[in-house]
């Protein structure tokens, strides 16, 4: 049985804030533009791509490093900004958006538009004309991905919606190790594999103890239309291919002792974790939060600890360089 | 005669002033930090800043 209200006739942009009169003039504060951007997704964006930028073969000079993570994270904040121009009506009926800039009327669904529309034009052109194109083309395609397939297609038609649109939130490694060579391998890929297979345990865990707020908001996740049982399910077959992943970087000699071990530990720690989820018979709020708050620390261990091991060398001899 | 009343338009509030200041403020320096970086970078890269490898 589908817990989405029937009342929740949702489509597209524009109902909240669209009560404002057009010519009145804006009140929103430039803390409400950077709200927009979300910021807490673009330092992980940010964080991602410095170590796809760090681990990359070759050399880059460090303004063009920075350049290229300056453009992410602008390229980050604009997706941001779109989504939340088209998903101004469902953030309005949600707890957890509820008080973003548009559905509390500071910013309007126009403003947000056209900021978001122009932050992505900048953040591709100065990319493609200061760093490469193919980082420039990964990273429009990173855009559309997030807003279009993600945000505006599949977000309200699918309860694969994040299994698919995680894949946006993959690709900054592959973008950072574009800029430094110019191409990619196996190694961004994995880098993105590990992302991409992180994303639906991380999210269904969330939606485990929000499922209220989804049904409401009448998006279809996974514990909305499929319920809970399913989607713990979902989130344990999810976090054994993830695991593995996490681990490959060492067997296949992209990164050393201390990442397998690492992976290892805390890849034994999500499978635990994912299991107490599994085997709850109340609803799985608890362990869902302990599930949700570790996997954030889980991919921030894998990445830092590869970035420790393989990235800072190569970031101080190309700043000796 | 009485003079008909000027139409003085859209008129701001203190409020809106402060975020339209503070909003110009942060164009402003957003423009001058893009200025500062194509120009730092042409320097960095010298003629190679017009060869963009794929």
């Amino acid at each position: 049985m589908s817990l989405i209200s029937e009342g929740a006739n949702i489509r597209g942009p524009i109902t909240a804030g669209a009560g404002l009169d057009l010519a009145e003039p804006s009140i929103a504060s430039v803390g409400d533009y950077i709200a927009l951007m979300k910021p807490r997704v673009m330092s992980l964006v940010v964080f991602t791509a410095l170590v796809g930028l760090a681990v990359a073969p070759g050399s880059l000079h460090p303004l063009t490093g920075f350049t290229a993570l300056l453009c992410i994270a602008v390229g980050a904040g604009a997706a941001g900004s779109l989504n939340m121009w088209y998903d101004a009506d469902i953030d309005a009926v949600m707890t957890r958006t509820a008080r973003r800039p548009v559905p509390m009327g500071r910013v309007r669904p126009g403003e947000a538009l056209a900021f978001g529309l122009t932050l992505a034009s900048f953040a591709v052109v100065v990319l493609g004309l200061l760093v490469n194109l193919l980082a420039a083309a990964l990273l429009a395609f990173t855009i559309f991905f997030y807003v279009v397939v993600y945000t505006m297609w599949l977000k309200r038609s699918t309860s694969q919606n994040i299994v698919i649109g995680g894949a946006a939130g993959a690709f900054p490694p592959m973008i950072g190790w574009a800029a430094v060579t110019g191409s990619l391998s196996i190694e961004p890929v994995l880098l993105f594999m590990i992302i991409f297979f992180w994303t639906p345990p991380h999210f269904w865990a969330l939606a485990l103890y929000r499922t209220e707020d989804y049904a409401r908001a009448g998006i279809p996740m996974l514990p909305v239309v499929a319920g809970d049982a399913s989607t713990r399910r979902q989130i344990m077959l999810h976090t054994l291919v993830l695991v593995p992943l996490g681990v490959a970087p060492w067997p296949l000699g992209f990164a050393g002792a201390l990442y397998g071990v690492t992976a290892v530990v805390t890849g034994a720690i999500m499978v635990t974790l994912a299991w107490q989820v599994l085997r709850e018979i109340r609803p799985a709020e608890r362990a869902s939060r302990h599930l949700f708050a570790f996997s954030i620390l889980y991919l921030f261990l894998l990445f830092a600890t590869l970035l420790a091991e393989r990235g800072w060398g190569g970031l101080i001899a190309r700043l000796a360089a | 005669m009485n003079e008909p009343a000027k139409d003085e338009g859209i008129v701001l509030t203190e409020a809106q002033k402060r975020t339209r200041r503070s909003r110009s403020i942060a164009i402003a320096l957003s423009l001058a930090a893009l200025v500062v970086l194509f120009y730092v970078m042409t320097l960095v890269k010298g003629p190679v800043v017009l060869i963009r490898p794929m």
